[in-house]
């Protein structure tokens, strides 16, 4: 019994990872794109971005999940996501992606507008151009100012991860939960806070980490 | 002939003229300081030489030569803008070093980027760090090149916006308030190093509460007052013995406090 509890938690636990890492490697970037949508200085595009960030961050993943997986079907009758355990995976990584995209948006929005003028400013003035005073300049001070929150961010995903099992996407607490049902169990479960709290602890001391080697500089 | 020439500069924020026909001559080596209350329009006048204000109207010449002429604005591009402010340098008020590098890499950092796109030799690269250590040396912070901002005092900072800005040998050095955000105990040490460039007779251009100091410095004073220069001249002239009503009354203000 043991065996089978620990084999079905690792493949769990590497579905739950695959969520987690691919979600990361869609959002941040996404997240940028969205911001500079929402900072745009085409008042039309910058408010349809506002807007969609507002209703992404104002209601549950489940409830994007739910819409995302189920919706084109029931509402249009299309077929998107197919019957495949990948297709099920796919529809939750749009899901996951869509709404951390949003919330790293807001983060970087404020991360940019937080750097004072003045460090442009001095970069212009030298005779730099935009690239050298994005890279040379702001890009550091940026990373700097939103590891904190993006570090919050990226733990909140590693738990938010759970929640694909609404479309049965058979992540680690899923595989825990099934052994209630099925052998009347609830150690598996129990087993699975454990996955969680490693995998958190380990990010918890990467972050710390980075943020120690941008500790040379004050912002 | 006039190192810089600017003739009839104006600028409106919304509806709000800073700027009203502003113009003025500085020969090579020369000190101008321009005094006035704040809202007079002095640091715009710096931020448009420096084109981080585009001027609404207006000429500027460098040596002569047409530089920039408001009414062709919209033809210059980003790189004739950045070509055309490597003629003036500008200290700012609240130094603006940039925080994640040490005081020498503040200093060198334009110039070897510049020369990296260049495809500058080892041995050239190796001259522009050479030089920036040569300039913190000469602004009294040989002992400082390692430091970041941050270790900094602000006197420190300031002195070494200053070699930033020399780095890049500009023509004409613009100084806004340099002094303003500082403690007062530490002004002193960074009109030093002003007094030292107008020594060597740098063409510079001070926007300054300093009056004192302006009068001591400057070969040519102008006070400005909502946006129009209202009186000019050498400092013997205007500060001393001012003929316009605006300039007397800013210059008793000024012996109140």
């Amino acid at each position: 019994m043991v065996e089978n509890v620990i084999k079905a938690l690792q493949g769990g636990f590497l579905v739950s990872l695959e969520l987690f890492g691919l979600t990361l490697l869609g959002a941040l970037p996404l997240g940028l794109v969205i911001s500079f949508g929402s900072m745009s200085r085409i008042k039309p595009l910058a408010w349809l971005t506002r807007g969609f960030v507002w209703i992404v961050r104002g209601s549950p993943l489940m409830l994007q999940l739910l819409v995302i997986f189920y919706g084109p079907g029931l509402l249009f009758g299309w077929n998107v996501w197919g019957g495949s355990d990948s297709g099920r995976m796919i529809a939750a990584l749009t899901a996951f992606i869509l709404n951390y995209a949003c919330y790293f948006s807001e983060i970087y929005r404020g991360g940019i507008e937080g750097i004072p003028q003045g460090q442009r400013e001095a970069g212009q003035v030298l005779g730099m151009t935009r690239p050298q005073i994005f890279f040379r300049v702001t890009l550091l001070q940026l990373v700097k100012r939103i590891l904190p929150p993006i570090s919050n961010e990226v733990i909140t995903l590693v738990k938010d991860t759970s929640l694909a099992r609404v479309i049965l996407v058979y992540e680690l607490m899923w595989e825990g939960q099934r052994f209630i049902k099925s052998a009347g169990i609830i150690w598996p479960l129990f087993f699975t806070g454990v996955f969680y709290l490693v995998f958190t602890g380990l990010l918890t001391i990467l972050f710390r980490r980075l943020e120690k080697r941008l500790d040379y500089f004050t912002v | 002939m006039a190192l810089l020439e600017v003739k009839n500069l104006n600028k409106t924020f919304g509806k709000t003229a800073v700027l009203k026909n502003v113009s003025f001559s500085l020969p090579n080596g020369r000190c101008l300081a321009v005094i006035g209350s704040s809202g007079s329009g002095k640091t715009t006048l710096l931020r448009c030489l420096n084109f981080l204000e585009t001027p609404d109207e207006g000429t500027v010449y460098v040596n002569g030569k047409l530089l920039y002429d408001a009414a062709r604005q919209k033809a210059y591009s980003e790189n004739k803008v950045r070509a055309m402010r490597t003629h003036f340098g500008l200290v700012f008020q609240n130094f603006n070093l940039f925080r994640q590098y040490t005081a020498l890499q503040n200093v060198t950092l334009a110039p070897l980027l510049a020369a990296k796109g260049d495809k500058a030799s080892k041995e050239e690269l190796e001259a522009i760090r050479e030089k920036g250590r040569a300039l913190l040396k000469r602004v009294g912070l040989e002992n400082k090149m390692g430091n970041y901002p941050h270790q900094l005092s602000g006197g420190q900072q300031q002195r070494v916006a200053i070699a930033r800005a020399l780095a890049l040998e500009p023509a004409i050095l613009c100084f806004d308030e340099p002094t303003s955000a500082l403690d007062p105990e530490l002004t002193g040490e960074v009109l030093k190093v002003i007094r030292s460039l107008r020594d060597q007779e740098t063409t510079m251009i001070i926007v300054t509460h300093e009056i004192r100091f302006a009068r001591d410095i400057a070969d040519y004073v102008i006070f400005m007052d909502e946006g129009v220069i209202v009186e000019e001249g050498p400092p013997e002239q205007v500060i001393d013995a001012p003929s316009n009503p605006r300039t007397v009354r800013f210059l008793e203000r000024y012996a109140e406090t």
